[in-house]
């Protein structure tokens, strides 16, 4: 069903806030995958406040939808919502990095409550989810497995093994987001090695693909919906998308793949992210 | 009478049947009374013998074609999602083209993935050196939450994948093409992870050995009984990690002269996991490593390059000939070392 006026401008606070909460791990962690963690909020906002069937009470709950990060570097961005819908206090998201904290800058499903996965080595992810998938499939259960990639993250060759796999096995009830930010650590994706023609690839892989802005809610929520109701042939979603989204210096700023803050730049992006709305 | 309990096979049966043929029966067999038990392989499910386990249960199986890395990454997924799989292609694609994959998804996350792997060692001598895989023991005792295991023949590997089935997190049981004659006649013996087995008794040397080692250790303790009067200790260390340590301590105390004996690089295997354990104890005495001296092994059936390499009946007679004449630093008080 499509988003309300209401629901839709729910979705924004909280990613606004997710945002602003990005830059504070920025600062505490001491240094954050920033511009892929902004790219990505949205999707990650959509999931776990609309579409994951998941109960933060119960993290292990049998019969919880699963998330795989597959872009692991993305944890500044994937554990602030965790901790927003409810897993752990908010509080805790200051140890990041720190000696003994559960939360480094790659998740460990073993010390992070409601990670469904480690990840950080990239294209790891779509065949775990792949094997979530079969699992629940073996088990006669209806939960599903969303998996999370990188762009970047697709020019591993075993990313496109478990596309082979998906659709062979028939695993409709895995869908895969690709967030295409366009920007790797060494630059854009189509100077170090281009992707393009991507949607193709994934169709020629045998996967329905769905292109969206992945920064409009209206439009994930399109995607995810059909997605969620797939038969047979498995869902990509190609989220488009803008790296370091919401700061306007971050945006398409290949020097905030990674970064640190200080208090004064801390200041500057969560003025760019209020500004922005 | 039969020899591997709850099948009709016989002595002949055993003997006649690979390693692997006995793995694959042995899950098909599990399969039957475990529906959490999966398979999984990357095109070798004939040639890793895992198609038993695919032909009694279709619907519980998935070849992933020459994807290796893909394999454990859903074997990882598949345990997550709480079954117990069973993922297998030859040693060397599973501990190197997939090595990240089983390190990262399945040891890290501590996730109950059985990793049975082929055609280790030099058993596939005749492959080429692209299909020796002489060292996933190193590989595999440094990978935290791992279980490694290298049974000695037929019999024990279906004993290690029996028990594998209820041990907590990963396990990798490593084993060869399989052609070579059984060590056990039966698995009336007591099998457990990480406790060693001594296949006979001895007081002047021990021999710690695993995989198609033991029954030529066994072979050569005998004959060196009849021909040098000599009194050997055979250990069978199917597991070796966890290590049983305190055999190892044991026989150090008992014999004084320890040879380790292992179908795998000298660096990183057996020889350094049992050398490491003498070292701490403190204890001196006599020790070699015996197996491929860190090189490439040369091309040649399996039974050519056991012969080659000394790792055969006449070769291991040798190396204890060789040890009995060395000499350690004798202390007639051991307890207060």
């Amino acid at each position: 069903m499509a988003l309300t006026a209401t629901e839709k401008q729910k979705l924004r606070d909280i990613a606004r806030e997710l945002r602003l909460t990005v830059i504070d791990v920025m600062a505490w962690s001491g240094g954050a995958h920033v511009g892929g963690s902004l790219s990505c909020m949205d999707i990650l906002t959509i999931l776990y406040f609309k579409y994951l069937n998941i109960d933060p009470k119960n993290p292990q709950w049998e019969d919880r939808d699963r998330f795989i990060l597959s872009k692991g570097h993305a944890a500044a961005g994937y554990i602030p919502v965790l901790a927003k819908r409810g897993y752990f206090p908010e509080e805790t998201l200051k140890t990041f990095n720190h000696f003994g904290s559960p939360f480094a800058m790659h998740p460990d499903c073993n010390k992070v409550v409601g990670c469904d996965a480690s990840a950080g080595s990239l294209g790891h992810g779509l065949s775990m989810a792949i094997g979530l998938g079969l699992g629940a499939k073996q088990l006669k259960k209806s939960w599903k497995t969303v998996c999370l990639l990188g762009d970047g993250e697709c020019d591993e060759g075993s990313v496109w093994e478990a596309a082979m796999a998906g659709p062979r096995f028939k695993t409709d009830n895995v869908i895969a987001i690709v967030d295409r930010n366009h920007f790797m650590i060494d630059g854009g994706t189509e100077e170090v090695m281009n992707l393009e023609p991507f949607a193709d690839k994934w169709k020629a892989f045998g996967w329905n693909v769905l292109q969206v802005n992945g920064h409009d809610f209206d439009q994930l929520d399109d995607a995810l919906d059909q997605a969620w109701h797939a038969k047979d042939v498995p869902v990509v979603i190609l989220a488009d998308t803008v790296k370091g989204k919401g700061v306007d210096f971050m945006e398409n700023n290949v020097l905030y793949h990674y970064a640190s803050a200080d208090s004064e730049l801390c200041a500057k992006a969560k003025a760019s992210i209020m500004k922005e709305g | 009478m039969a020899v591997i309990t709850g099948t009709n096979w016989n002595a002949y049966d055993a003997a006649t049947m690979t390693s692997r043929e006995i793995y694959g029966r042995t899950l098909a067999e599990l399969g039957r009374h475990n529906d959490r038990i999966v398979g999984l392989t990357a095109d070798l499910a004939k040639t890793t013998a895992i198609v038993h386990f695919a032909q009694a249960f279709p619907d519980r199986f998935y070849n992933v074609g020459i994807a290796e890395q893909n394999m454990f990454g859903i074997a990882a997924g598949l345990a997550k999602a709480g079954l117990i799989p069973f993922a297998s292609t030859m040693a060397i694609f599973a501990c190197m083209r997939a090595g990240e994959q089983i390190r990262t998804d399945i040891a890290y996350q501590k996730l109950p993935v059985k990793i049975i792997a082929t055609h280790a060692g030099i058993s596939f001598g005749h492959a080429g050196t692209t299909h020796h895989c002489t060292e996933d023991f190193a590989i595999m005792r440094a990978i935290p939450n791992m279980t490694v295991i290298c049974p000695a023949d037929g019999i024990e590997t279906s004993k290690a994948v029996q028990a594998c089935v209820d041990t907590p997190g990963p396990v990798y049981i490593r084993i060869g093409r399989g052609f070579e004659p059984p060590c056990y006649e039966s698995d009336d013996y007591t099998y457990e992870i990480g406790k060693a087995i001594t296949m006979r008794d001895g007081t002047d040397l021990t021999i710690i050995c695993c995989g198609i080692a033991v029954l030529q250790a066994v072979n050569a303790a005998k004959t060196l009984q009849e021909t040098d009067g000599l009194s050997v200790r055979v250990i069978n260390m199917h597991t070796l990690k966890p290590l049983d340590r305190e055999a190892i301590l044991k026989a150090v105390t008992d014999t004084r002269r320890i040879l380790t004996i292992e179908e795998h690089n000298t660096v990183g295997g057996l020889g350094d996991a049992v050398g490491s354990v003498i070292a701490e104890s403190g204890k001196g005495c006599v020790f070699k490593k015996h197996g491929i001296q860190d090189t490439f092994a040369t091309i040649g059936y399996a039974e050519d390059l056991y012969a080659h390499y000394g790792l055969d009946t006449n070769g291991i007679v040798d190396k204890v000939r060789e040890m009995m004449g060395m000499e350690f630093e004798a202390d007639e008080n051991w307890d207060d070392e």
